[in-house]
């Protein structure tokens, strides 16, 4: 880890400066050097969040796997997981924010919420969310930097667990409901299935997982036997993990595609053989899955585990982007494209390919993510507890 | 366009001077509509409609807009819970002018890229056996409207007229019910000025000028002065979603959807669908009435008659 510092810190400024930039000209001309449009008015910052928040809900269930089900080998793993689950999910917040037209209304979700829209339930459900991993992290994380009376180590304790048993189900329902939130919309027919709820929580687990499984190998210099068994343990659940989501994924793209007729078969044609579909076939299909199926079953070795784990944490994000924008650039209604155009920002278009500026605004959320992280490990002695350096209770 | 012309010529001069005081007339023209429903809804209890030989009359005979213009105002008498506004567009008499939707566009002052009430232009066949339809598609104001119980801060909701409206002061900008709407009769405000990357050269300044003089004066969407810019804060409806009201404001002061005005072929119709006499009841109640994309269960309150 510590030989890679220099090569993160220049990433890191990279990403600050270039990012930096994006989210001055997202305050300062607002939408207009965006490439959605009034016809695919949700790009990339809303994929974006979906996975944020896919890796938020999985790391924070793995953590729940040692807080609440005592699986102790995931002890050197289970509060670096639970602080990811945070930035992630401020990560999550921050880019869907920048996503609205106007963020200066957000709070309005609070003090006038409308119960009808799935916006308006997550909205609530990760700001609980959110206070109870600061809380978890509060008592996960005090008597590890400070000399405790036991008894009070033992109340923290309990209140942890507490803590993320409520958790558990808070975030399956809100990763859920965002399945539910395109799934409930009937008019865009790729969305409109009873099975997004299930397929986000079985990809936010998949994603989630792996990004630990990668930390946890990346970030851990102390390679003694018991992170050895941590991360058989871990490759073993991302294996498993990219079958069902397999399944699932079959499921959902040959279900509309199997007679070769209606709209839905041309969308899922769209995402097969489109202009773009080297997402699915080479980043979502060859990366995400078959290089990770083959180095997580064949030499089984540390470095593999990590390696797999890291293309399927960060490959996933084609599956959101393959979820959010294909469904919207066929017209509902056919001729609609050429009715009448925006000669200035061509926002009415059914085309999109992300901005630059998209990317900028998107690179700024990241390097905000990792600023987190860097005062997590700086401050919450993450890292120590990872490489198992600690006096344990 | 302009640049291979050496010097100005006194009648180059005066072809601007003609072209200025043109823009200047058209844009006047352009915002009467708009200025006219905004002073009169400033008092609208004190502005009686003025009496009209027509008033509250439904005869057969009339001329379609004279006709429709009494019953709007027969309408307008009623409580607002027992009108239910409606049109009826005869796909068959449209001509694909587009006056609607540039009438829209001029009423609502709608920047580019927004757009409440397109033409679509569909070409059918393979030449020489090619057939062209023309099928303008404003807001439906659904009865159940699949775009309202998606919002996040209820912004946007089904009037008791049956319009479906949009509070700008309360939308967020999320652009969730852009994505619900089965129609897409629904567009983001991105904040775009008709001046943005304009004409440069020697006449670029007239054009700028004539330009900002469409685009800088408010316009009176549900009877309010908006008056749109971006910024860190942006003013609405920069950064909203916007749709078609049926024109609301003109309605509430006596006037027909502009769109409906402007129809050159006379090929959409507006009207109380509660009021059996109505032509716009007529027209809905005729076989060949189909309604866009029903299998959506939104059950529109546009008709077309093909
Ligand atoms: S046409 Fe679309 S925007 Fe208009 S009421 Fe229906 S669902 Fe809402
Ligand atoms: S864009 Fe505005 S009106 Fe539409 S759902 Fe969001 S807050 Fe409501």
């Amino acid at each position: 880890m510590k030989q890679y510092a220099k090569i993160i810190w220049a990433l890191w400024i990279i990403l600050a400066l270039v990012g930096g930039y994006g989210l001055i000209e997202r305050l300062v001309t607002g939408h207009q050097l965006a490439t959605y449009s009034s016809y695919v008015p949700w790009g990339m910052w809303v994929a974006a969040y979906i996975f944020f928040v896919g890796l938020s809900s999985g790391s924070f269930l793995l953590a729940s796997l040692y807080y609440v089900f005592k699986i102790t080998r995931l002890e050197r793993i289970a509060r670096l997981s639970l602080f990811t689950a945070g930035v992630t999910i401020i990560m999550a917040l921050v880019t869907v924010g920048l996503d609205l037209g106007r963020m200066e209304k957000a709070v309005s979700v609070f003090y006038r919420p409308h119960f009808t829209s799935l916006i308006t339930w997550e909205v609530w459900l990760y700001t609980a969310y959110l206070i109870l991993v600061i809380m978890a992290l509060k008592y996960a994380v005090r008597k590890k930097l400070k000399k405790l009376d036991p008894q009070v180590t033992k109340d923290d304790d309990q209140r942890l667990k507490r803590l993320m048993t409520y958790g558990i189900p808070l975030v399956i329902a809100f990763t859920g409901a965002g399945g539910a939130l395109f799934g409930t919309i009937s008019a865009r027919a790729a969305w409109h299935t009873s099975l997004y709820p299930v397929i986000f929580i079985v990809g936010a687990l998949l994603s989630g997982v792996a990004l630990m499984t990668f930390m946890a190998w990346a970030f851990c210099d102390n390679h003694d036997e018991s992170w050895h068994e941590l991360l058989q343990f871990l490759g073993k659940l991302v294996l498993g993990l990219i079958c069902i989501e397999l399944i699932l994924e079959w499921a959902e793209f040959s279900i509309p595609l199997w007679y070769g007729v209606g709209s839905e078969a041309e969308l899922v044609k769209f995402v097969l053989f489109g202009p773009f579909w080297y997402v699915f076939w080479l980043v979502r299909i060859l990366l995400g899955a078959v290089l990770p199926l083959y180095l997580l079953m064949g030499k089984k070795d540390a470095k593999s585990i990590g390696i797999a784990s890291f293309l399927v944490a960060v490959t996933y994000f084609a599956v959101r982007l393959n979820l959010v924008i294909p469904a919207q650039v066929t017209p509902e209604l056919r001729g609609l494209e050429h009715a009448y155009l925006d000669p200035i920002g061509n926002h009415l278009s059914f085309h999109y390919l992300p901005s630059f500026f998209e990317w900028q605004v998107l690179m700024g959320v990241v390097a905000l993510g990792m600023a987190l992280f860097y005062f997590g490990q700086r401050y919450l002695s993450l890292m120590q507890t990872l490489n198992n350096r600690e006096v344990s209770r | 366009m302009n640049k291979d012309r050496p010097d100005r010529t006194p009648e180059s001069e005066e072809r601007r001077a003609v072209l200025g005081k043109m823009a200047s007339a058209t844009f006047a023209g352009l915002m009467l509509s708009g200025v006219l429903a905004r002073a009169q809804d400033a008092a609208p209890q004190k502005t009686p409609i003025p009496a009209r030989p027509f008033k509250g009359s439904s005869d057969a005979n009339q001329d379609v807009l004279i006709r429709m213009q009494g019953e709007l105002e027969r309408a307008m008498q009623k409580p607002i819970n027992e009108r239910r506004w409606g049109m009826v567009i005869d796909m068959r008499k449209c001509t694909g002018c587009a006056s609607c939707t540039v009438g829209c566009v001029m009423e609502n002052k709608l920047p580019p890229g927004v757009v409440y009430r397109p033409v679509i232009d569909e070409e059918k066949g393979t030449y020489p056996n090619v057939t062209r339809t023309f099928l303008p598609r404003p807001c439906m104001q659904c009865e159940t409207p699949a775009c309202t119980p998606v919002c996040p801060v209820g912004a946007t909701w089904k009037g008791a007229d049956g319009i479906v409206v949009i509070d700008y002061d309360v939308c967020i900008g999320c652009r969730y019910c852009i994505t619900a709407c089965p129609y897409q009769a629904r567009t983001f405000d991105f904040g775009q000025h008709w001046t943005d990357n304009a004409a440069k050269g020697e006449d670029g300044a007239l054009a700028l000028k004539s330009a900002r003089a469409y685009q800088d004066p408010p316009n009176f969407e549900y009877g309010k002065e908006w008056k749109r810019r971006e910024g860190i804060i942006p003013k609405s409806p920069v950064g909203n979603t916007r749709k078609c009201t049926f024109c609301a404001h003109r309605l509430k002061v006596g006037m027909l959807p502009m769109c409906v005005s402007t129809c050159v072929g006379r090929a959409t119709f507006f009207g109380d669908l509660n009021d059996p006499k109505a032509l716009v009841s007529e027209l809905a109640g005729m076989a060949n009435a189909t309604q866009l994309k029903p299998e959506a269960g939104t059950h529109p309150n546009v008709y077309y008659l093909v």
